[in-house]
C-alpha cells in the first residue's frame, strides 16, 4: 500500500517545515488519503470507536485523578467526593466508570469482527498480535481501575484476583505478597494500583500507535476477504471513512449518554457503595461484567486434573483462555479468510458467540446445580473452537468461489 | 452493505452486553419474599424528587433514624440546595446552629455547627455505635440508599435498563421499614433481634423503628395533610435516602435531556452527510 | 563479552531494588505479632481479630463440634490432617485459622455449611468444625498462623 504521496507543500512555511519534520506529509498520507477498500460494513467503524473512547477514558481519568486521593482511609469518601461537590464531577465519574463497560462492548465487537472475517491472517499478524496485548492490558487497566473506589466490590475483586497468582506452584507467595505489598489487600496495594492504573492507558496508547501502523503497511481486510486489486477497489480515508466513522461515533455516544445521565449504577453493583471491609465478604462477589466469560472459566474447573489441583487448574484455564488468542492466526489453517465464504464455519463461529454470551451468563450465575455442568461444557467449546474448529474444520469445508476483486463483489451485490 | 444477519448479529450483541450485567443481581436472596415497587417521584427519565416529600423524610430522619444512625457526607448547606429538601438559607442557618460539631480550634473543643459543617455523628466512634446497639453498628445514611437493591428476575432487569429504573435501593429501605414480622414457628431468633421478613437472614439488630402518629407534620400552606402512618413515613424517608445518596439526580437527568437531543440531531446530520458523500461510490 | 556481563550484572543491581520496593514495607513487617486476651470468647463463640492485616478466626469450640471433627476418617479429607494437628495440646477447644478461604481468600463465614464449620461465600467451599476443606473448589484446609499460647488465656500469634 505504499503509495507516492500527492502532498505537495503550498507555502514556503509548508515546505520549510516538511524538509525538517514531515507531520502534515504524514498526517495527508495516513489520515486523508490513505486507500481504504470500499465495501466496510459498520463493523469496521470500531476501531475509531475505540481510539476516542480511550481519549475519553484519559480525558475523564486524568481529571478524575486530580480530585481522588489514593489512601483506604479517604478513597472511597473521596469518590463521593467527587460525585457531590466537585463540579459536574457526577457526570465526569460516571462518564469515566460506564466509559470502562462501553469500552469493552466496542472492545468485544471489535474481535468478533476479526474473528469473523479473518482479519487476523496474513499478513495481519502482528497487527492482530498487538490488539490481543491492547485487550489484556486495558483487562489490567480496568480491574486496577475498579479497585480504586474501595468500595466492598473493588477490595474483594482485588483480593480474589491477587489470589489467582498464589496458585503458581513455589513462586506464588512471593509473588502474591509482591504484587499486594503486604499479606493482605491493603493500602500498599491501592497505592500501587492507582499508580499503574494512570500508568497503563498511555502504554495503551503507544501500542494503539503500532497497531494503527500495522494496521497501514497492509491496509485493511475487507468484508470479503479478498485483497485490494487495484485503485478501483478504494476510496480515499478522508472524507468517505472520516465521515461514517464519526457518524458511527455518535450514534455509539447515544446509548453510552443513556447509561451516563439517566442509569450511571445500573452496570455496577450496590455493593460497592459500601466501604471497603476486610472482615466481611458480600454474600455474592462477582466482576464486572466484561470479565465475567473468563472468570466463569476460572471456575468451571473444581476437580484435580493429574497432580495439578483444581485452583492451578482453574489459573491455567483462565490464562490460557487469553493466551490462545495469540495464536489464531496459526491456529486457522483455512486459505479463505472471511467467513462470509465458509458454509460450514459461519455455524460453528455464531455458536462461539452465543457460547461466550453464555459463559458470560454462568459467570454471574451461582457456583452450583446446573450451572456447574453447563460451565464445564461452555468452557469446553471455547477452546474447542480454537483447538479444533479452526485448524481441521478447512479439511471438510468447501468453501464458496471467492470474488475475484471488491468492485465485482459490489457489482454483484447490486444486481437482483 | 447491510445484510439480515449482520442486523440480527448486532441486535443480539447489544442485547447481550447490555443484558449480561444485571444477572449478577439477579441471584441473590432467595428466601426473601418479591419486594413490591413504590411509586416513587424520581423514579425513570422524566423523574424529580418532590420537595414536600424531601422535606417530610428529613423530619423523619432528624427525629427518629439519625438517634443511631451517621450521615456523614451530609452538609448542611446541602439541605438549602436546589434539586433536594430545598430550604430556605435561613433555617439551614438556624437548624445547623441547633447542632454542635467538635472543632479543636474553638474554646472547650466544640462550637456551634454552620452550614458548611457536616451533619455530627450520634456516636464518637465505631467502637462505642457497635457497643450502645447490641453490637452491630447502624449503617451510614450517606449512600446506603445505592448500596442496597433489589435483584429483579428475568426478564425484568432487561426492562431496567430501558425503563432507566434504579430504585431499588429506596425500594428495599421502604420494604425493611414495614417489613417487622413475628418470627415464623421453628425460625430461631437470636438475642436482642428482631424478626424481618425483607432483611437478609431475617434477624436485624434495629428494633421496629416507626410506628403510627410518631412525628408530627405541619399541615402544608393550604391545610392539606400527609396521613401520619408508618407506610408514609417510610415512603418519605426513603425518597429523603436517594436525594442524600445521589443529591445531583435532577440536575443529571436535566443535562441528560439536552445531551441526548444533541446527539440525536447531530447524528442525523452526519447520516445525510455521509450519504451524500458516499452517493458517487458503488458500495 | 566481560563488559556486557559487567553491564548486566549493573542494571539487574538496579532493576532488584525497584521491584523488591514492591514488598511488604518495614510497617507492615512490625505488625507481624499480637497477643490477644481469649477471656470473655464463651464456648461454641467465634471471634476475628486482625493480624498483619489478614483476618483471623478464633474459635472457642464445644466438646461436641471437637467430637464431630476427631470422629471423620483421615480417608474423607481432600487435605487429610488429624484434628490433633490443627489444635494445640491442652487446648483443644481453641481453634484459630487464618480467616482467608484458601480457594481466592474470601472470607468465610462461619457456623454453616454442610459440615458445621464454615462456608465460604464466593464459591461454595465447605469446611469442618476443625477448619478442614471437605466440599467445593478450595484445594487446603484453612490456614494456621504461627501461635503459641502464652498462658491458658493469652495467646500470641505470629
Amino acid at each position: 500500500m505504499s503509495e507516492h504521496s500527492t502532498y505537495q507543500p503550498g507555502t514556503g512555511v509548508e515546505k520549510w517545515l516538511d524538509e525538517r519534520l514531515p507531520v502534515v506529509r504524514f498526517a495527508k498520507e495516513h489520515l486523508m488519503d490513505f486507500p481504504t477498500p470500499k465495501n466496510l460494513n459498520y463493523f469496521w467503524t470500531f476501531g475509531a470507536i475505540l481510539a476516542i473512547m480511550l481519549v475519553v477514558q484519559i480525558v475523564t481519568g486524568i481529571i478524575l485523578a486530580m480530585h481522588y486521593t489514593p489512601n483506604i482511609a479517604m478513597a472511597f469518601n473521596s469518590v463521593e467526593h467527587i460525585r457531590r461537590d466537585v463540579n459536574g464531577g457526577r457526570i465526569i465519574q460516571a462518564t469515566h466508570a460506564v466509559g470502562a463497560s462501553m469500552f469493552f462492548a466496542a472492545l468485544y465487537i471489535h474481535m468478533g469482527r476479526n474473528l469473523y472475517f479473518g482479519s487476523y491472517k496474513a499478513p495481519r499478524e502482528i497487527l492482530y498480535i498487538i490488539g490481543v496485548l491492547i485487550f489484556i492490558l486495558v483487562m489490567a487497566t480496568a480491574f486496577m481501575g475498579y479497585v480504586l473506589p474501595w468500595g466492598q466490590m473493588s477490595f474483594w475483586a482485588a483480593t480474589v484476583i491477587t489470589n489467582i497468582f498464589a496458585a503458581i506452584p513455589v513462586v506464588g507467595n512471593p509473588i502474591l505478597e509482591l504484587l499486594r505489598g503486604g499479606f493482605a489487600v491493603d493500602n500498599p496495594t491501592l497505592n500501587r494500583f492507582f499508580s499503574l492504573h494512570y500508568l497503563l492507558p498511555f502504554v495503551v496508547a503507544a501500542l494503539v500507535a503500532l497497531h494503527i501502523w500495522a494496521l497501514h503497511v497492509p491496509g485493511n481486510n475487507n468484508p470479503t476477504g479478498v485483497d485490494v486489486k487495484s485503485s478501483r477497489d478504494t476510496v480515499p480515508f478522508h472524507p468517505y471513512y472520516t465521515m461514517k466513522d464519526l457518524f458511527a461515533i455518535v450514534v455509539f455516544a447515544i446509548p453510552f449518554a443513556w447509561f451516563v445521565f439517566f442509569i450511571p449504577d445500573i452496570l455496577g453493583h450496590p455493593d460497592n457503595y459500601v466501604m471497603a471491609n476486610s472482615q466481611v465478604t458480600p454474600a455474592h462477589i462477582v466482576p464486572e461484567w466484561y470479565f465475567l466469560p473468563f472468570y466463569a472459566i476460572l471456575r468451571a474447573i473444581d476437580f484435580n486434573i493429574l497432580f495439578i489441583d483444581s485452583r492451578l487448574g482453574g489459573v491455567i484455564f483462565f490464562a490460557g483462555s487469553i493466551v490462545i488468542l495469540l495464536f489464531v492466526p496459526w491456529l486457522d489453517r483455512s486459505p479463505v479468510r472471511s467467513g462470509t465464504f465458509r458454509p460450514l464455519f459461519k455455524w460453528f463461529y455464531w455458536l462461539f458467540i452465543i457460547n461466550f454470551l453464555a459463559l458470560a451468563y454462568l459467570g454471574a450465575a451461582p457456583a452450583e446445580g446446573i450451572y456447574v455442568v453447563l460451565a464445564k461444557i461452555t468452557t469446553f467449546y471455547y477452546f474447542f473452537y480454537f483447538l479444533v474448529v479452526l485448524p481441521f474444520l478447512p479439511m471438510f469445508e468447501k468453501p464458496r468461489p471467492l470474488p475475484t476483486s471488491i468492485s465485482e463483489s459490489v457489482l454483484g451485490k447490486a444486481l437482483p | 452493505m447491510f445484510n439480515i444477519k449482520t442486523l440480527i448479529s448486532a441486535a443480539a450483541l447489544t442485547a447481550a452486553l447490555v443484558a449480561v450485567p444485571a444477572v449478577a443481581q439477579e441471584a441473590d436472596t432467595h428466601a426473601t419474599p418479591h419486594i413490591e415497587r413504590q411509586d416513587w417521584s424520581f423514579a425513570g427519565i422524566f423523574g424529580t424528587y418532590d420537595q414536600n416529600q424531601l422535606q417530610r423524610g428529613f423530619q423523619v430522619f432528624r427525629e427518629v433514624c439519625a438517634n443511631c444512625h451517621s450521615a456523614n457526607l451530609l452538609a448542611f448547606r446541602n439541605l438549602a440546595e436546589p434539586g433536594g429538601p430545598h430550604f430556605s438559607e435561613e433555617q439551614v442557618k438556624a437548624l445547623a446552629a441547633e447542632y454542635e460539631v467538635a472543632d479543636a480550634a474553638a474554646e472547650g473543643g466544640v462550637r456551634p455547627a454552620v452550614p458548611a459543617d457536616r451533619w455530627p455523628s450520634p456516636f464518637a466512634n465505631d467502637q462505642e455505635a457497635r457497643e450502645a446497639n447490641g453490637g452491630s453498628v447502624p449503617p451510614d445514611f450517606s449512600v446506603l440508599a445505592k448500596a442496597r437493591g433489589v435483584s429483579d428476575p428475568f426478564p425484568t432487569w432487561i426492562f431496567n435498563y430501558f425503563t432507566a429504573y434504579a430504585e431499588g435501593g429506596p425500594d428495599y429501605i421502604h420494604a425493611l421499614l414495614n417489613g417487622y414480622r413475628e418470627p415464623p414457628e421453628g425460625f430461631e431468633l437470636p438475642e436482642g433481634k428482631y424478626y424481618n421478613e425483607y432483611f437478609p437472614g431475617h434477624a436485624i439488630g434495629m428494633s421496629p423503628p416507626l410506628s403510627d402518629d410518631q412525628i408530627t407534620y405541619e399541615p402544608g400552606e393550604n391545610g392539606e395533610t400527609v396521613p401520619q402512618t408508618v407506610e408514609q413515613y417510610s415512603q418519605d424517608v426513603s425518597a429523603f435516602m436517594m436525594w442524600l445518596a445521589e443529591p445531583g439526580l435532577v440536575a443529571r437527568k436535566q443535562t441528560g435531556f439536552v445531551v441526548l437531543l444533541y446527539l440525536f440531531a447531530f447524528a442525523g446530520l452526519l447520516w445525510f452527510t455521509k450519504k451524500r458523500i458516499w452517493k458517487s461510490v458503488e458500495h | 563479552m566481560a563488559t556486557g556481563a559487567v553491564g548486566a550484572v549493573g542494571a539487574a543491581a538496579v532493576a532488584w531494588p525497584l521491584i523488591n520496593q514492591l514488598n511488604p514495607d518495614a510497617s507492615t513487617l512490625a505488625l507481624a505479632s499480637i497477643e490477644f486476651n481469649l477471656t470473655g470468647i464463651e464456648e461454641g463463640q467465634a471471634v476475628t481479630i486482625m493480624w498483619r492485616g489478614l483476618p483471623v478466626f478464633v474459635r472457642h469450640r464445644t466438646p461436641a463440634e471437637i467430637e464431630e471433627a476427631r470422629a471423620v476418617p483421615l480417608a474423607d479429607l481432600k487435605d487429610p490432617e488429624t484434628d490433633e494437628q490443627r489444635t494445640q495440646e491442652g487446648h483443644e477447644q481453641w481453634l484459630i485459622m487464618i480467616a482467608n478461604c484458601t480457594h481466592l481468600g474470601c472470607v468465610p463465614v462461619g457456623q454453616s455449611g454442610d459440615f458445621d464449620g464454615w462456608f465460604c461465600p464466593c464459591h461454595g467451599s465447605h469446611y469442618d468444625t476443625a477448619g478442614r476443606i471437605r466440599k467445593g473448589p478450595a484445594p487446603k484446609n484453612l490456614v494456621l498462623p504461627p501461635y503459641n499460647f502464652v498462658s491458658d488465656t493469652l495467646v500470641q500469634i505470629g
